[in-house]
């Protein structure tokens, strides 16, 4: 079969100073008109390995043979000329433009700029390939799975043979999931062969062979009628990490009869000026874990945010424990006893060059108990608080004093949740607190919200992910274009109802649950 | 081949002082040359430089006096500057305190000369504080850029300090030159004997270096002034004022440029002139990031540059070099270090 090996990767080695090997000793072959799926936690290495394959970074060992050719990119201009095409999780596309002028984008080494010239053969594109876009629609009235549809254009119109997908059903909702991979075996039919990354076990599982990287190293490629999904997960994750349970289910709910969070008629506005959130109620009572389901963009964010005291409420109240706390502040609403864990690490949750100390006292800093006469920090007490929070939830850090920019994104988010919980708390808002942790941290993660839960706290939870949100929730809000749409008891509901309701679709005859 | 740039992990101080210490060599490399070029000496004219800036009685006090307002200035700003509020306004800053300092020391001349002087050092500082009050307000409330702002209410106070001097508060018997009239001597500065160190606003400046350090390191304002200055949407999660903290950081830099202003009048000139300034609040932007915006580093970099002013003018002096010479010197040495500074936090590595 040695003629069809479109791509191979010989002992691929990538180092990142100081110390990570992203990549050791990486062999890996693409076979013509496959899927060949990466499999892999965070920071296995995929998207650095897949990279080299594009010529966005360059092995620092190994050899990469195109078509039996060995060949040295220094830029993906090197490699499109291969025929190789990368899609990144982040879309590349310009928001103000028609799908057509960014398809001609992706040609422009040309004086006049192509913008109508490519229609007929994009049409023709699209009907061989089932990847229906109106090619005069501006981008950024696209759905997700749209833009992802544009980007494969621009691919297949570049004469892409070979197709990188890097997490790519990440921002997709489940309807339009289960299209996507409708595409991906029209493609593979087509004859063009696909690297497709995800850390989903399930998607993994729909390819033709898989690969699975664990710390920069291929741990083995199978084929996945060889393999069960625990012998997946124990490759992904190790023998090191023992009695991960991935599945965790609430036993029973700890739901008590206090509401402590209500919402009642919300009205939010989003950032571009129109409202995000339009009439939303929804209480949450004590011990209760209320998860959001909905596709990111439909207000959930918004709503999350002016509960915290971040965002003004325009009309509608919010009540924490009885107190309003409409369009007050995020210190008056902690005060009350509400942890915030923000969807935006970095951008939000800490200060990257400050110290680790100095992030978890973000929140500590000025009581009562931590400073003398309001003015003076005792930093003894905070490292005293620190030290016991690190131990508790099992934080990695070099040191408290080093840049908290320093720790892995999973120790990250630790710390922040370890902060939010350092205080007296009876409502955690939550927003998509595992998204891109490894297996490791994720499961402590939801360890530690439903332990929360069990002391009483009450929880509200914004998630994409469907299994989350069935793992940790006693009732089950669906938010479509800033509204809730549905309500139901986990034990009611079912994942096809709530995608159909993420999607938009209309509500069946479902058994709901009084808000 | 390419160049890569990549930020440092940590920013390793013993790293960092051999690397100015590489940049200030490579710069007296390179204006060597000049010097030769120039038909000059060049091991002459670095020794006359260093004696007459820091191994003699006089220069060294003259270093001093270039000190003060320099170091008061730069421990304001590199306030403003770590709450990433760029307070360019330190020059206007320091003209509106020396306006209210001659003020107050021509017209309360009948008081004793502490109270007047006191006076006058409060009045430079409320002064500064008004002068950047204004930006601070618009930058606050309506997110007016601080930079243009801060930039502009220079050029005003420049042309207030004319006016007056050429105006309503010229000296009468001043041959006619812009000038006011003299302050009275109980408006006058005590100074070291024998030297135009004015020791109490010397005082002042240490005094706020000791302040900043121990806000920094110790208070609740210096660390939501480093939190806003590091990220102002996770001070925002955390409940921190940030326009309190912005008013806070641009009322204190403009005071600090204010008391800066009295001395100089008080301790220096005794009259307004239309350019008794030569930039102080200029140069006061440059030194606090060579101190790496903190109060020590200032301390240094405000010394040292004071030096090299002054055995700038030694140079022009001594060695019969043209004024653009020793711009070029004092240009070059900037230039080096500043360019250092970039590699002290990035790492550039050849690759191929």
């Amino acid at each position: 079969m040695a003629e069809d090996v479109v791509l191979e990767a010989r002992n691929i080695t990538k180092f990142f100073p100081p110390n990570i090997y992203a990549n050791r000793g990486v062999f890996f072959t693409l076979y013509r008109g496959e899927i060949h799926v990466l499999l892999g936690e965070n920071g296995a290495g995929k998207t650095t390995f897949v990279k080299m394959l594009f010529g966005e970074l360059k092995p620092d060992e190994g050899e990469i043979y195109v078509r039996g050719e060995k060949v040295e990119f220094n830029s993906p201009r090197d490699a499109i000329a291969r025929k190789i095409w990368m899609i990144h999780q982040h879309f590349r596309l310009v928001e103000n433009l028609t799908v057509a002028e960014n398809v001609a984008l992706g040609l422009a080494s040309r004086l006049v700029f192509p913008g109508r010239e490519v229609k007929p053969r994009l049409v023709e594109l699209m009907e061989k390939y089932g990847l229906e876009v109106e090619p005069d629609t501006l981008v950024w009235q696209l759905s997700a799975g749209e833009k992802q549809r544009v980007e494969i254009l621009k691919a297949l119109y570049a004469g892409a043979e070979i197709l990188i997908l890097d997490e790519p059903t990440s921002i997709l909702s489940p309807a339009e999931r289960q299209r996507f991979f409708q595409i991906l075996e029209e493609l593979k039919r087509q004859g063009v062969s696909i690297i497709f990354i995800t850390h989903k076990l399930d998607e993994a599982l729909k390819g033709d062979r898989i690969t699975v990287l664990r710390r920069g190293r291929v741990i083995a490629t199978v084929e996945p009628s060889q393999v069960s999904e625990e012998e997946l997960v124990k490759m992904m994750v190790g023998e090191d990490v023992r009695n991960l349970t991935l599945h965790l289910t609430r036993s029973k709910t700890t739901r008590k009869e206090k509401p402590v969070l209500k919402v009642k008629d919300v009205w939010i506005m989003g950032d571009r000026g129109i409202y995000a959130v339009k009439g939303v109620s929804l209480e949450v009572y004590e011990g209760e874990i209320v998860g959001i389901a909905g596709v990111a963009g439909n207000g959930q964010k918004e709503l999350a945010e002016a509960i915290a005291g971040l965002r003004q409420v325009e009309r509608g109240e919010i009540l924490i424990a009885g107190v309003n706390v409409s369009n007050k502040n995020a210190r008056f609403v902690a005060e009350l006893g509400t942890a915030f864990i923000p969807e935006d690490r970095i951008g939000m949750g800490i200060v990257p060059d400050l110290s680790v100390l100095e992030n978890f006292m973000l929140k500590l800093y000025y009581r009562r108990e931590f400073t003398e006469r309001k003015l003076l920090i005792r930093y003894d007490l905070l490292m005293r608080e620190l030290e016991k929070a690190v131990k508790r939830y099992d934080i990695k850090i070099p040191s408290p004093h080093y840049p908290v920019r320093t720790l892995s994104g999973g120790n990250i988010q630790k710390l922040i949740i370890a902060r939010e919980l350092a205080r007296k708390r009876r409502l955690i808002v939550a927003l998509h607190p595992t998204y891109g942790l490894d297996v490791a941290t994720t499961a402590a993660v939801r360890r530690i919200l439903l332990d929360e839960s069990m002391k009483g706290s009450a929880i509200l939870l914004v998630s994409e992910d469907l299994e989350e949100i069935f793992e940790l929730s006693d009732r089950i809000a669906v938010m479509h274009e800033g509204k809730i749409v549905g309500v139901f008891r986990r034990e009611e509901a079912n994942l096809e109802a709530i995608g159909r309701l993420m999607a938009g679709g209309k509500k069946e005859a479902v058994a709901e649950a009084p808000a | 081949m390419r160049l890569e740039i990549r930020k440092r992990v940590l920013g390793a101080s013993r790293r960092m002082l051999a690397y100015k210490a590489l940049a200030v060599a490579l710069a007296l490399l390179v204006d060597a040359l000049i010097f030769l070029a120039m038909g000059v000496d060049p091991v002459q004219a670095y020794s006359r430089i260093l004696e007459a800036a820091f191994f003699s009685t006089y220069g060294l006090a003259e270093t001093v006096v270039k000190f003060i307002p320099l170091a008061l200035i730069s421990y304001g700003l590199a306030l403003a500057f770590k709450a990433q509020i760029w307070n360019i306004g330190a020059e206007g800053q320091l003209l509106m305190g020396a306006i209210a300092a001659t003020w107050i020391g021509l017209n309360m001349k009948q008081l004793p000369p502490e109270a007047l002087i006191v006076l006058m050092y409060l009045g430079g500082f409320i002064a500064g504080m008004a002068w950047a009050f204004i930006p601070a307000m618009l930058r606050a409330n309506l997110r007016v850029n601080e930079v243009l702002t801060t930039f502009m209410m220079n050029l005003i106070a420049q042309k207030i300090l004319e006016y007056l001097v050429y105006g309503p508060w010229r000296d009468p018997h001043g041959w006619g030159f812009p000038q006011t009239p003299p302050l009275p001597e109980n408006a006058r500065l005590p100074l070291i004997v024998g030297t135009r160190i004015h020791y109490t606003t010397l005082a002042i400046a240490a005094a706020t270096c000791l302040f900043t350090l121990l806000l920094f390191s110790k208070t609740t304002i210096g660390y939501e002034i480093k939190v806003v200055g590091g990220n102002v949407k996770a001070a925002k999660y955390a409940g921190i004022n940030v326009a309190k903290i912005v008013l806070l950081v641009m009322i204190m830099s403009g005071g600090l440029a204010g008391i800066a202003g009295t001395g100089e009048i008080g301790g220096i000139h005794y009259r307004l002139r239309p350019t008794f300034s030569p930039g102080y609040g200029y140069t006061g932007i440059v030194i606090a990031w060579l101190g790496g915006l903190n109060p020590l580093g200032v301390t240094i970099a405000a010394f040292l540059y004071s030096g090299l002013l002054v055995g700038g003018d030694a140079l022009q002096v001594v060695m019969g070099l043209p004024q653009s010479t020793v711009n070029f010197f004092n240009g070059s040495i900037l230039l080096f270090i500043l360019t250092f500074e970039f590699l002290t936090k990035y790492e550039v590595r050849l690759k191929r």
